[in-house]
C-alpha cells in the first residue's frame, strides 16, 4: 500500500516529536521511519507512515496537522509519497 | 527509499519557489447537443457540462490535499462553439445565448473559466463561424467566465486574410464594449495559427473534434524553481545550464503527470495530454523574464533575448517530453507581458519592445500575448499584427496567437490593471505606420510551400 510522508520543519523546541507522535498513534498511524536533522537550526524530520489503518480522512488528518504544527510553531506538512518517488526516481 | 534531502527539496519547490499545477482542464465534447431549436440546445450544453463537470473541482482539491502541491484553476474546455451552434443560431444574438449559458454551465461547475466560445476558419468562413466571430464583443461583454478564440490560419492551408481583416474589428469592439473595466474582454480573446485541439491554458482552450467525449488535459508552471535551479549554476557555460534547465524540467512536469493520472483515475475521464508549458503569474520569483535574465541578460529584451528563450524553450521540451507519456497542447515557455513582472519592468524602463517579443514569439509559445497597445490604435494595425504573427507559425509550423488589448481612453505611459493572475501592463506603442490597404485586399494568403527550407 502507498506511504505517506509527514514532514516536520521549524525552529527547534521541546516536546516537538512527542507532540506529532501522540497525534499519530491517536489516530492509529503506524509509523516505520523516522529521520531528522538540524539544519541552520532548524528542526527537519521526515517519517514515513502507514495511514491505512487510520480511520481518519486522508484531508482531515493532512489539515488537523497542519494546525498541530501551527500551535506548535512548526509547519507539518502530510504528503502521499507519490509526489516525491516520482520526481525523484525515474 | 526516498530521503529526507529529496522530500525537503520537493516541498522547497512548492514552498519557496511557487512550484504548482497551473491547471486541469476538462475537454468536453458538445457534438452530441447539437439541435436545431435553441433553447433546447442552451439546455442540453448546460446538461452536459453540469453533469460531466460535477466532480472536477472537488477532485481537485481532494488532491491538492493528499499531494500538497497547489493546483492553482480548475477549467473546462468544450466544442468550437460555431460547430455546435450552427443549425440553431441565425443570428449572432443567439450566440450570444449560448455564451450565457456557458456562463451558467461554469458557475455551477465552480471554474474560474471555461474556454471554446470558438471558431476554426484557418481557410475560409461558414456562415455560423462568422456569426460566432461577430458575436464575440457582446458575449465578451455579458459574460465572465467564458473564453473566446478564433484560428485564422495554418501551415496547411494558409491564412484567411477576411477573418485577420474580421479580427482587427472585433477585437477593437471587444475592447470598446468593455472599456470600463479597462477593455478587459480582449484578456479572454486570442487569435491563432495552428491552434492544438488539446491546449490546456485560457484563454485559447477548446476541445477540438479530434478528441474523445471527455479528456483531462493538465498544464504545469514552475518558472521560479527553473530560475532557482539556474542561480546554483551561475556562470557556468551553457551544457551545464541546458542540462540543468531539463533536469528540472524533468523534475517539475513529473509532478504534473501525477495529477493528471490521478485526477483521471479519481473521475474516471481519460487522460489526454501534458502542456509543458512555463506559465508565469505577477508574483515575483514566479517570472520566465527572471529566468533570462539570470542566464545573463541584463534585461529581457536586451540582445541575446531571443537565443536565451529558445535555449530554455527548447531544454524544457527535452526534460519534460520523458516525464509525461503524452505530451501536447502549446508546450513551451509563455511570455505574456502583464502576467509577468520581469516582462513589465523590462517594457516599464524601455528594454523590451513589441517587436523583440514578435522576435521572441519565432521560438517559444506561444505569441504576443496580454500586451496593453494604445486604444486609438486602428483596427487594421491590429489585423497587421495578427497577420505577422499567423505568418510566423503558418510558415514555422508552430503555433503562435495574439492576444492585444487596445485599452480605450489610454495611451502609451498609462497602466493598465487585469487584477489576479491577468496582472497590470504599461501601454506599449505601436508602430504608427499604416498597412490598411494590404488588409483590405481580402481573400487568402496561400499555404507555404514545405520543401526548400531556408
Amino acid at each position: 500500500m502507498k506511504k505517506t510522508i509527514i514532514t516536520v520543519v521549524g525552529k527547534d523546541t521541546v516536546g516537538i516529536i512527542a507532540r506529532v507522535c501522540t497525534y499519530l498513534a491517536a489516530n492509529n498511524v503506524n509509523i516505520e521511519d523516522i529521520s531528522q536533522t538540524i539544519v541552520q537550526d532548524y528542526f527537519n524530520m521526515m517519517m514515513i507512515v502507514d495511514v491505512n489503518q487510520s480511520a481518519k480522512p486522508f484531508g482531515d488528518m493532512v489539515k488537523e496537522l497542519d494546525e498541530l504544527g501551527a500551535e506548535i510553531g512548526v509547519k507539518i506538512r502530510c504528503q502521499h509519497e507519490d509526489i516525491f518517488t516520482k520526481m525523484h526516481r525515474i | 527509499m526516498i530521503n529526507i534531502f529529496e522530500v525537503n527539496e520537493t516541498n522547497n519547490m512548492i514552498d519557496q519557489e511557487r512550484l504548482d499545477v497551473r491547471t486541469i482542464t476538462l475537454g468536453i465534447s458538445l457534438l452530441d447537443c447539437c439541435d436545431a431549436d435553441l433553447n433546447t440546445l442552451n439546455q442540453k450544453i448546460y446538461n452536459k457540462i453540469t453533469q460531466v463537470a460535477k466532480d472536477l473541482v472537488k477532485t481537485g482539491e481532494e488532491i491538492e490535499l493528499s499531494y500538497g502541491i497547489p493546483i492553482v484553476n480548475k477549467r473546462i474546455s468544450v466544442t468550437p462553439i460555431a460547430l455546435v451552434g450552427g443549425p440553431a443560431c441565425q443570428t449572432p444574438g443567439d450566440f450570444v445565448s449560448i455564451a450565457k449559458t456557458l456562463d451558467a454551465a461554469a458557475r455551477t461547475t465552480g471554474v474560474n473559466f471555461l474556454g471554446g466560445f470558438s471558431a476554426l476558419v484557418s481557410k475560409g468562413m461558414t456562415e455560423a463561424d462568422e456569426n460566432l466571430i461577430r458575436s464575440i464583443p457582446m458575449a465578451l461583454k455579458e459574460t465572465e467566465r467564458v473564453c473566446a478564440s478564433v484560428n485564422v490560419g495554418s501551415t496547411k492551408t494558409g491564412i484567411n486574410m477576411d477573418a485577420v481583416k474580421l479580427m482587427g474589428e472585433i477585437i477593437k469592439k471587444t475592447a470598446e464594449e468593455t472599456k470600463e473595466n479597462d477593455s478587459l474582454g480582449c484578456a479572454k480573446l486570442v487569435v491563432f495559427c495552428n491552434a492544438p485541439d488539446d491546449n490546456p491554458f485560457m484563454a485559447g482552450a477548446f476541445h477540438g473534434v479530434t478528441e474523445a467525449d471527455a479528456v483531462l488535459n493538465v498544464g504545469v508552471s514552475g518558472p521560479g524553481v527553473v530560475k532557482h535551479a539556474l542561480e546554483a549554476v551561475r556562470g557556468e557555460n551553457f551544457e551545464v545550464l541546458c542540462e540543468t534547465v531539463k533536469k528540472t524540467a524533468f523534475k517539475v512536469t513529473r509532478v504534473g503527470q501525477l495529477v493528471a493520472k490521478e485526477a483521471s483515475e479519481r473521475m474516471g475521464i481519460p487522460f489526454g495530454i501534458l502542456d509543458l508549458s512555463l506559465a508565469p503569474t505577477p508574483a515575483v520569483g514566479d517570472s520566465v523574464a527572471e529566468i533570462l535574465e539570470e542566464m545573463g541578460l541584463e534585461s529581457v529584451g536586451a540582445p541575446g533575448t531571443t537565443a536565451a528563450l529558445a535555449l530554455l524553450n527548447d531544454q524544457v521540451k527535452k526534460g519534460g517530453v520523458m516525464a509525461s507519456s503524452y505530451v501536447g497542447g502549446l508546450s513551451g515557455a509563455f511570455i505574456p507581458v502583464s502576467e509577468d513582472q520581469g516582462m513589465i519592468d523590462a517594457v516599464s524602463k524601455g528594454a523590451l519592445t513589441l517587436e523583440k517579443l514578435e522576435a521572441m514569439t519565432c521560438v517559444c509559445s506561444v505569441g504576443l500575448d496580454m500586451i496593453a497597445i494604445p486604444g486609438s490604435t486602428s483596427a487594421a494595425t491590429i489585423s497587421g499584427i495578427i497577420a505577422d504573427e499567423a505568418a510566423i507559425g503558418m510558415i514555422n509550423q508552430k503555433t503562435t496567437a495574439v492576444r492585444l488589448i487596445p485599452v480605450i481612453g489610454k495611451a502609451v505611459g498609462d497602466t493598465v490593471e487585469f487584477g489576479g493572475l491577468l496582472g497590470y501592463a504599461p501601454v506599449q506603442p505601436v508602430n504608427s505606420y499604416g498597412c490598411e490597404a494590404f488588409i483590405s485586399r481580402g481573400g487568402r494568403i496561400p499555404a507555404p510551400i514545405h520543401s526548400f527550407k531556408n
